[in-house]
């Protein structure tokens, strides 16, 4: 009952959040909408006892894609005027889409159902005495490695690949070198000089 | 299962509450606040000027760089989170293939601080 109740409440603000994201006008809602639909699938993962998707999906996307897209939509610098007389144009490209992945979804899901509930076999049974957590842990460091450790290569790739996109040093910047700045002595800062009279000094 | 889900009953009371207080706190006004609207106390006031564009401009990448940044560390700590936890099962093999994934980020790190993606300018 308890469940349920949640379940259709987390379902419910999820979905209407997702159709906020593309129907409010001003994509910054959008995104705080995107934010809320996050935290809502969050929610229905919790549902399904799945502890430690549940709580990635609120540590990685809500803190930080949700950020990014955040930067993004401020740096585009879109004209959402502009964009919404194009919006009925690209109506039938999205319809046909939006239809073709219900389709997919519905034989997925008919397979499951009308066939005889094939898929269910291969799910192996959840083990009760770990915890989602702990059953990542115990075969994503050592029966996955390589997945693993592609993963951090792919994390590395990203790494470079955004600074080598974006990083630009401007020129002429007088930065402070606290070591040079510490390093210094009287010797080296002050220079005693002779001035003779009337005829002054080179600098 | 649902006891699974007891676990979080006071985060649903917590949540509960602040709706509640953040809804009360929102709707008072509207009720007991003293209202006199007029066109004045909402134009740009004396000697000051009306806005010469929207508020909205055109950031600098380097926000979106620091940005990006945090989501690949971040990424490395979400993976920090199951190993630690199945830290006493794992035995040497676990250990150390958290290492060699720590040392190729590190490799990572110590591009981007020569690089100077860590400084602002």
């Amino acid at each position: 009952m308890i469940p349920a109740l949640f379940f259709y409440l987390f379902a419910g603000i999820c979905i209407a959040s997702a159709l906020m994201v593309i129907a409010s006008r001003n994509p910054v809602h959008s995104v705080l909408y995107l934010i809320l639909a996050f935290v809502n699938a969050a929610g229905l993962f919790l549902l399904l006892g799945a502890e430690f998707l549940a709580m990635i999906l609120v540590v990685v996307y809500v803190g930080a894609v949700a950020v990014l897209f955040l930067f993004v939509v401020m740096m585009l610098d879109v004209d959402f005027a502009e964009l919404r007389e194009g919006f009925l144009q690209y109506l039938p490209v999205g319809a046909l889409v939006g239809v073709i992945f219900l389709a997919e979804i519905l034989l997925v899901v008919g397979a499951a159902t009308i066939g005889g509930g094939g898929p269910r076999v291969v799910v192996a049974p959840i083990p009760t005495d770990v915890s989602n957590t702990e059953a990542i842990g115990l075969v994503l460091y050592t029966k996955y490695l390589y997945f693993f450790q592609a993963a951090g290569v792919i994390l590395l790739v990203a790494m470079i690949g955004a600074i080598v996109l974006t990083l630009r040093h401007r020129t002429g910047v007088k930065r402070q070198n606290i070591a040079e700045q510490v390093a210094r002595t009287p010797e080296t800062a002050i220079e005693v000089r002779k001035v003779k009279s009337g005829q002054g000094l080179e600098v | 299962m649902s006891e699974l889900l007891q676990h979080y009953l006071p985060l649903a009371v917590f949540i509960a509450v602040a709706l509640g207080l953040s809804a009360a706190l929102l709707i008072a006004p509207f009720i007991v606040a003293y209202k006199q609207p007029d066109p004045e106390k909402l134009s740009a006031y004396e000697c000051g000027f009306n806005a010469f564009d929207d508020a909205r401009m055109k950031f600098d990448v380097r926000f979106y760089l620091v940005a990006i940044l945090f989501i690949i560390f971040d990424l490395e700590v979400a993976f920090l989170f199951p190993w630690a936890v199945a830290f006493g099962k794992l035995g040497l093999f676990g250990f150390w293939s958290m290492m060699v994934f720590l040392a190729v980020l590190t490799i990572g790190f110590i591009y981007e601080w020569k690089k100077g993606a860590l400084e602002w300018d």
